[in-house]
C-alpha cells in the first residue's frame, strides 16, 4: 500500500496537471515542465489512454517512460509538423508563464518596453499560435504577485479580453486551466476573468489573494483540490518519477 | 553534375553588408555555426537575420553585425537557456526586432518558397506580435465567409532571403544532403526561400555512399536547392547535430564568458579571432581541460 497520508504539494500538482487533460481524447498533449509532463503521463496511464505524448523532441511515445527515460515509439512529430497540428487544433499545451493577468494574457517574451526591455527572456515562442488555435493551460510552480500581475508587459499568449467577437478567426481560443502550487483556476469568472476552482489542501483563500495582484473570482467558494488516489500515487512514485524530480519544481 | 565545394571564406566573400540572411536549425540545434564564425571574421555587417534563434543570433549580436532580427524565440535549449548577447542587444535597444510566433516563421518561409507575397495565418492576432512589427505586419480579410462573417487573418509576409545557411550531417559535393538526427527543422524551407544557398556538412561523401547511408526520406536537400557546399567537420559545434550532442560545457563557457568584457575578450581571442581549424583545435583543448 502507498501511504496517502504523506502526499506532497508536488504530487497534488501532478494530479491537478493530469486533470487538465480529462476528456481531451486523441490529441497531442504538450506539457512544458516536469510536473505537467508527469501529469500528462499519469492521465495517459489512467483516465485518458488515447492521448498522444511526445518525447519533447520529435517522437511519439507508444509506451510511457519515467521522466528522463526511454520507451518504444509510435510515430514522428518534428517541429515542422507540430505547427500543422497546432493549426488543426488537435493539441492541448500546458505552457509556463513569466507573467499572467486576470484575462489570461501570458508573457514569456521580455519584461519592460517592447523594443528595449529591461530583461529579455525567450520571445513569444509558440504562444500566439497556441492560444488562437487550440486548448491552452498554464502551470505556475511559484504563485506570486510577480507572475499574477495586473497587466503583462508583452502579450505572448492571448487572454479573453483580446478576443474580437466580430472576427471568427478567434473562435478556437480556449484557455482551459491554470494550475499553480496554490490551486486550480479557470477563466469562468465575470467577463472571462480568472476564477478559483479549488485550492490545494492547506492553502487558504487569503494566501492566494495575497499572492495575486488582481482579484480572483470564487476564492471563498473554492473547494479543495483532490488528493491522488493510491493507484495514482503508486504510478507517480514508482513508475513515472522514482527519482523525485517533481519535488524540485514545486517545493511547497 | 557540378562540383560546388567552397571554403568558408569563399562563401563569406559572396556576401555583402545589408543582406537578409536565414540561418537554419532550431535554438541550439544543428546551427550553421561554422558559417556564423566565418561571418564574425569578415567585415560583412548590417545584417537582417531570420532564424529560430540560438547562439547563432547571439554571436552575430556580440560582434554588432545585426541590424534587424526576425525570430520566434532565441533559446540555448538547455540551462542557462537565455542567450547573453541577444539579451544584451535587446536591453540596449541595439537591434530592431520583428518578434513573432514560431509558426509564423515557417509560414513566412513557405510564402517565400512559393514566391507568394504572403500567406494567411491565425497566429499573431491579439498578441504583441503586431506591436513588435511597428506597422510592417498587415492583416487580410478572407474573401470567403466563416460562420457568416469575413475572417480577418494575419498576412504573414514572405521572408525572402538574400542568402541561406544550413548545416547538415552528411552531403555530397553537388549539394545533395541528409540529416541523421531526428528532426529536419525547416532547413529545406530556408534554402527554398533564398537567392544564394549555402550548405555546410560534417562529412562530405560520394553520392553513392550518401544515399546508402541514410533512409531516402532523410535526404532533405537536393542539388537544385544548393549553390555552395563546405565540408566543415563539427560545423554545428557547440550546438547539437546528428552525430554529436550539444556541447553543454562549452555552451556554459560561452554564457559565462559573456559576463565581463575581460572574459569575453579572452573567449574571442581563443575561439573567434581564429580560423575554423584553430577553433576546432581550441575546442578539443577546452574539453581536455574540463576532464
Amino acid at each position: 500500500m502507498t501511504d496517502t497520508t504523506t502526499v506532497t504539494r508536488a504530487e497534488i500538482c501532478v494530479v491537478a496537471a493530469a486533470e487538465i487533460f480529462r476528456g481531451a481524447g486523441e490529441i497531442m498533449a504538450s506539457p512544458m515542465s516536469t510536473i505537467t509532463t508527469i501529469g500528462a503521463r499519469l492521465a495517459r496511464l489512467t483516465f485518458e489512454p488515447d492521448l498522444l505524448l511526445s518525447d519533447g523532441e520529435a517522437l511519439f511515445f507508444a509506451e510511457i517512460p519515467p521522466i528522463g527515460g526511454k520507451a518504444p515509439i509510435e510515430g514522428w512529430i518534428p517541429f515542422s509538423k507540430v505547427f500543422d497540428v497546432v493549426n488543426s487544433g488537435r493539441r492541448h499545451v500546458v505552457m509556463g508563464a513569466n507573467q499572467l493577468d486576470k484575462y489570461g494574457n501570458q508573457n514569456l517574451s521580455a519584461f519592460g518596453p517592447l523594443q528595449q526591455p529591461t530583461r529579455q527572456m525567450f520571445g513569444v515562442r509558440g504562444a500566439p499560435g497556441n492560444t488562437i488555435n487550440h486548448a491552452t493551460s498554464y502551470f505556475v510552480p511559484k504563485h506570486g504577485k510577480r507572475v499574477f500581475v495586473d497587466q503583462v508587459d508583452i502579450v505572448s499568449g492571448i487572454g479573453y479580453d483580446k478576443i474580437d467577437s466580430e472576427n471568427p478567426a478567434y473562435r478556437f481560443h480556449h484557455l482551459h486551466r491554470v494550475v499553480s502550487n496554490l490551486g486550480v483556476f479557470d477563466y469562468n469568472g465575470p467577463d472571462h476573468t480568472m476564477r478559483a476552482l479549488s485550492l490545494h489542501p492547506g492553502v487558504s483563500a487569503d494566501e492566494v489573494a495575497e499572492s495575486t495582484s488582481f482579484e480572483i473570482a470564487g476564492l471563498a467558494e473554492a473547494g479543495e483540490t483532490r488528493l491522488p488516489t493510491e493507484e495514482e500515487l503508486t504510478i507517480i512514485r514508482t513508475v513515472l518519477d522514482p527519482k523525485g524530480f517533481r519535488e524540485k519544481e514545486v517545493t511547497a | 553534375m557540378r562540383d560546388k565545394r567552397m571554403s568558408l571564406d569563399e562563401v563569406v566573400g559572396e556576401l555583402r553588408s545589408g543582406m537578409t540572411i536565414g540561418l537554419g536549425g532550431w535554438g541550439s540545434r544543428r546551427k550553421p555555426m561554422a558559417f556564423v564564425r566565418a561571418l564574425l571574421r569578415s567585415d560583412v555587417a548590417d545584417l537582417t537575420v531570420v532564424t529560430y534563434g540560438g547562439p547563432d543570433l547571439g554571436l552575430l549580436c556580440s560582434a554588432g553585425k545585426v541590424r534587424k532580427a526576425y525570430y520566434g524565440f532565441v533559446s540555448l535549449d538547455s540551462a542557462p537557456f537565455y542567450d547573453p548577447w541577444f539579451a544584451k542587444a535587446r536591453t540596449e535597444g541595439a537591434i530592431t526586432v520583428r518578434e513573432m510566433d514560431e509558426g509564423m516563421v515557417k509560414c513566412g518561409l513557405q510564402a517565400a518558397a512559393a514566391r507568394l507575397p504572403f500567406l494567411p495565418i491565425r497566429a499573431g492576432l491579439g498578441s504583441a506580435v503586431l506591436d513588435f512589427w511597428e506597422g510592417e505586419l498587415k492583416t487580410v480579410q478572407s474573401p470567403y465567409l466563416t460562420d457568416g462573417k469575413a475572417e480577418t487573418l494575419v498576412a504573414m509576409p514572405a521572408l525572402n532571403l538574400d542568402a541561406a545557411f544550413v548545416h547538415l550531417d552528411l552531403g555530397d559535393k553537388h549539394g545533395n544532403a541528409a540529416y541523421t538526427g531526428v528532426d529536419p527543422y525547416m532547413d529545406d524551407l530556408y534554402m527554398l526561400s533564398a537567392e544564394k544557398r549555402y550548405l555546410s556538412v560534417d562529412r562530405l561523401v560520394e553520392t553513392e555512399e550518401l544515399v546508402k547511408a541514410v533512409p531516402t526520406q532523410a535526404l532533405v536537400l537536393n542539388r537544385m536547392m544548393v549553390d555552395g557546399v563546405v565540408e566543415a567537420p563539427g560545423g554545428a559545434h557547440f550546438t547539437f547535430a546528428g552525430s554529436y550532442g550539444r556541447d553543454e560545457k562549452f555552451q556554459r563557457h560561452y554564457v559565462e564568458a559573456a559576463k565581463t568584457p575581460e572574459s569575453w575578450a579572452e573567449f574571442k581571442a581563443r575561439y573567434l579571432d581564429v580560423s575554423e581549424d584553430e577553433y576546432q583545435a581550441a575546442v578539443k583543448a577546452f574539453a581536455e581541460e574540463q576532464k
